[in-house]
């Protein structure tokens, strides 16, 4: 298509000394061959990938791509023990299940599981509308320079271990809440959630669910407080140039933005709830049946509290029952963080926004 | 310690889309070629197949040969490491390594690549590269001092320092001035017509002036629209190219029609 | 469609005076104790501010209501929700810090740290079986996830860029995030099970329970640090001729040195507190084990949980050694997470 031209120095002339020629030396030889030796296989791959005569490349390419399927090799491990160790439970006769276990599986679990669930959703109703608020206050509402160290404050909280939120709810809360119980009761009570004979220690459903709220909601906190710096400031100023105030700009620009952020959220706050152990095995005094009151001695125990507090001395078929309870617990889980994952990476495809 | 490049119906592609096509081009040694053209052309991308920093970017390949004297750089078992090695590479934005003092960024190419070297000998190439860069005088003092803590200009030229420390055949610079102001651009351009004493130098530019300045020759790349691929319209020595181009296209380019 | 009338409005409009906030909060606590007294009969201070909380909603809802209309009165009502809420939220962290405190600090003694549970009954004895065990058992786990996480980060940070493998790195990932922490303990003591024998219990297993937690949390941290290195110091290091593997060991990692770190000592924090899957995996004992491979290993989260649960005649004394043991938990995870941050802003590399 088009022919080169020679430019000012041919390659015959000879360079002209510059101070650059005078101070160099020459410390390798200068034509260093392009081409390494060809090796026995002439078809090893693309000179793109990583060159197989290289080995620190090889290597540290193979070591890179080993640390990440031993996670994909750990997570199979963690299914498939659970589901061998499990599985004596979930196969073994009743009649062995009764004398030897704790009794026939499903009805075994059954409350277990609603207790978990129950729990769970009780913990987000009261975490949820606290979580939006202070995750509003600190984005839209507190002054700029508060603003961090709240955020900061409130990570505090996401912080404290378990196992102390656990003696707190039992050796603080629960005697500080028993007065406000018997206020709910005697003034409340005829709702079903509020009836009942209120529990003398104070260690119920509703404790155990203060606690857990307390414990999810520095996590949904950062995550909404995270969607609400993100809502178009474009879309905010619109709203308050048009004569808006504050809540009205919020519910018009920021909440309707922020919306698939928040279930998300609440999401990823479900799950923690739900797989939290400690706090409930701890402040609970727990029992193996469903019930909706939420002030009474008599309480639906958790998954994971169960098995907390019965692995320690279980034995043979009970062991195996617990695990199998623990890959109920493992699926409920699963199931609602793959749907928190599914919004989130709904709400990335059309936003656009990074 | 300068090579001629040769290209022959040179093909570039990001995936399946063809962004640089057929290109024939020599470039010839201890002299500057500039290539020009409006943005989106693929002079850049064509300056990167030539160390072979194109294939970086995931999906992307290149189609031909590129002759480095005589030695196709994408002949089989060419280990694209070794082609860096001898053609050196200076970028838009100044990129020295933010971890290292200034002089570890002029050994950053021996250093990075576990090679032993004396003391003496290091200090020794220290100062011929940050000279060879007309750097030394500004910087001899502090040394030891963070890189990134050098003016854009100077930063500019410590990473061509550190290009020249490799001692490479070529030196390829994409934009080298245009994050720079005009004082440390002009020491750039005297920095070039020395060092093309020694070296092939390539050099993509968005500024007509700066290729009028300091190349010997030019080459004009275009495309026909979004979507379809760049190519070269024209080359030629520098003069020729901006007082009487061959194609109508190079002198509606020149003379700022388009682009 | 009538035209809009715009001679009525003014620029100003009904305030309500200064003093209003003050004034109807005070109002609203005094009346709210008063009530509480009345409802239960005794002093409750948690229904006492509830209802003084509930009253200030109401007053404030009237008078803005009145004074400056029903728009304002929502802007208001929002507001005081907002900062309600808020308010609420410190009152657990403020009540949980000073019990930890004030019930701490009688057992956070020299005793505490230089002596085990062995042949203690009743008040005496100390938790160093627990400290040592808690360094041992992490330290483990630490020594296991760093590699493996950091590995699989540069793995999909650098070379699996979007191919398949990564995609399926990174989903499961995100599954290994949310596995409950007993399930963890679950499956490391299946593990240990399967490779000494039924039954066994060590501080290694709780470190591998440990790791299945701590791991995707090295690695989310440390990809996200990875990607932020810019690609124009990759390009540099190409450039002049570095194999890609120098590049990353040479350049990426130094440059994103401090956030790893920093990634590290936070997902160290993240781990150290847990206590579920250390009482399944690693059980519990009285006496000092500093052997990681054999017998139950006491760790501090456990030896809190233990104190609490299973009290013997003495229940305060072991109560007491459960809030010192808190006390130091929490402490612990605190000078971590100051840590991680201060490491990660104090030595960032200033890339422009």
């Amino acid at each position: 298509m088009t022919t080169g031209v020679g430019g000012a120095g041919g390659p015959g002339a000879a360079p002209p000394r510059t101070l650059w020629e005078a101070t160099r030396k020459q410390n390798e030889p200068m034509t260093e061959k392009l081409t390494r030796p060809p090796t026995a296989d002439p078809d090893a791959g693309p000179p793109a990938q990583a060159d197989p005569r290289r080995p620190g490349e090889a290597i540290f390419r193979g070591l890179a791509t080993g640390a990440g399927i031993t996670i994909l090799v750990i997570l199979a491990l963690v299914a498939s023990f659970l589901l061998v160790q499990g599985s004596p439970a979930l196969f073994a006769d009743p009649a062995k299940l009764a004398s030897q276990g704790y009794g026939e599986f499903a009805s075994w679990v059954l409350p277990y599981a609603f207790g978990t669930v129950w729990a769970a959703l009780l913990a987000l109703l009261l975490a949820v509308p606290v979580a939006i608020g202070i995750a509003l206050f600190i984005s839209h509402y507190a002054p700029r320079r508060l603003a961090q160290p709240l955020g900061y404050v409130i990570d505090l909280l996401a912080a404290v271990p378990s196992v102390v939120f656990g003696l707190w709810g039992s050796l603080v809360l629960a005697p500080a809440v028993r007065p406000l119980y018997e206020a709910l009761n005697a003034h409340l009570g005829f709702i079903p959630l509020f009836a009942g004979q209120v529990s003398g220690t104070g260690r119920t459903i509703l404790t155990a669910a203060i606690v857990l709220a307390t414990m999810i909601l520095p996590i949904i906190t950062s995550l909404c407080r995270e969607v609400f710096l993100q809502a178009p400031r474009l879309h905010e100023e619109a709203a308050l140039a048009l004569g808006a105030t504050r809540w009205e700009m919020i519910k018009m620009a920021v909440l309707p933005f922020a919306r698939p952020g928040i279930i998300a959220a609440i999401m990823l706050g479900l799950g923690r709830a739900l797989g939290e152990t400690m706090a409930v095995t701890m402040v609970l005094s727990g029992s193996r049946n469903i019930t909706f009151e939420l002030l009474t001695s008599q309480n639906p125990n958790t998954i994971a509290a169960t098995i907390a507090q019965n692995f320690p001395e279980a034995f043979g078929l009970k062991t195996n029952q617990l695990i199998a309870a623990g890959l109920v617990l493992f699926v409920i889980t699963l199931a609602v963080n793959s749907i928190a994952r599914w919004i989130v990476a709904r709400r990335a495809e059309y936003s656009g926004a990074n | 310690m300068s090579k001629r490049i040769e290209t022959t119906d040179l093909n570039v592609y990001y995936g399946n889309f063809r962004a640089v096509e057929d290109v024939t081009i020599t470039i010839e040694p201890r002299s500057v070629t500039a290539f020009i053209g409006p943005s989106g052309c693929g002079k850049s991308t064509f300056l990167r197949t030539l160390n072979r920093m194109h294939e970086v970017i995931p999906g992307a390949y290149v189609e031909g040969e590129v002759l480095l004297d005589g030695e196709n750089l994408y002949g089989p078992g060419v280990d694209p490491v070794r082609v860096r090695r001898q053609v050196g590479m200076v970028f838009q934005r100044p990129n020295p390594f933010p971890t290292m003092s200034i002089k570890e960024n002029v050994l950053a190419g021996i250093r990075l690549n576990n090679r032993r070297m004396p003391k003496a000998d290091q200090d020794d190439l220290v100062e011929r590269s940050l000279r060879g860069a007309n750097l030394w005088e500004e910087v001899k003092n502090r040394l030891d001092l963070p890189g990134s803590g050098l003016s854009g200009g100077q930063q500019q030229r410590l990473c061509i320092a550190r290009a020249i420390a490799m001692e490479p055949q070529v030196l390829l610079m994409d934009e080298p001035c245009s994050a720079l102001d005009p004082i440390s651009t002009l020491a750039i351009e005297d920095l070039m017509s020395e060092l093309k004493e020694q070296y092939t130098i390539v050099i993509v530019t968005h500024n007509m002036q700066q290729a009028a300045r300091v190349s010997d020759v030019t080459a004009f790349f275009n495309i026909a629209g979004t979507g379809s691929p760049g190519k070269l319209i024209e080359v030629g020595p520098t003069d020729k190219i901006f007082s009487a181009p061959d194609v109508q296209a190079t002198e509606d380019y020149i003379s700022g029609r388009f682009g | 469609m009538a035209t809009i009338v715009h001679a009525a409005e003014t620029l100003t409009a009904g305030r309500l005076p200064r003093a209003t906030v003050p004034v109807s909060l005070v109002g609203s606590v005094l009346l709210g104790y008063a009530l509480a007294i009345l409802f239960t009969g005794g002093a409750n201070i948690g229904l006492a501010v509830a209802l003084a909380y509930l009253l200030f909603l109401l007053v404030m809802e009237i008078a803005t209501r009145v004074v400056e209309g029903p728009r304002q009165a929502s802007d208001r009502r929002a507001t005081n929700l907002v900062v309600g809420a808020f308010v609420l939220a410190l009152l657990p962290l403020g009540s949980l810090v000073w019990e930890v405190l004030s019930k701490g600090i009688p057992r956070f003694d020299v005793p505490f740290f230089s002596q085990s549970m062995r042949n203690v009954v009743g008040a005496g004895g100390g938790a160093i079986h627990a400290v040592w065990g808690t360094v041992y058992v992490t330290g483990m786990a630490t020594l296991i996830s760093v590699p493996i996480g950091l590995l699989t980060a540069i793995y999909l940070a650098e070379y699996g860029v979007r191919n398949r493998l990564s995609k399926a790195i990174t989903f499961f990932v995100d599954v290994m995030t949310g596995v409950p922490s007993i399930v963890a303990g679950l499956f490391a003591y299946a593990l240990m099970g399967l490779l000494l024998g039924p039954g066994s219990r060590s501080g290694f297993a709780g470190s591998i329970a440990l790791s299945v937690l701590m791991i995707p949390v090295v690695v989310r941290s440390s990809e996200e640090l990875l990607k932020l290195v810019p690609n124009e110091l990759r390009e540099a290091a190409y450039a002049l001729g570095v194999p890609k593997w120098l590049t990353i060991v040479k350049v990426v990692l130094p440059t994103a040195v401090s956030g790893l770190v920093s990634g590290v000592i936070l997902a160290i924090a993240r781990v150290i507190g847990e206590t579920a899957p250390l009482l399944i995996a690693a059980g519990f004992t009285a006496s000092m084990n500093n052997n990681l491979f054999e017998n139950p290993m006491m760790t501090l989260p456990v030896f809190v949980y233990d104190s609490y649960a299973h009290p013997g005649t003495d229940v305060q004394a072991y109560w007491d050694r459960a809030w010192a043991g808190a006390l130091t938990l929490i402490l612990i995870v605190m000078i971590l997470n100051l840590a991680g941050r201060l490491i990660a802003r104090r030595f960032a590399p200033k890339t422009r």
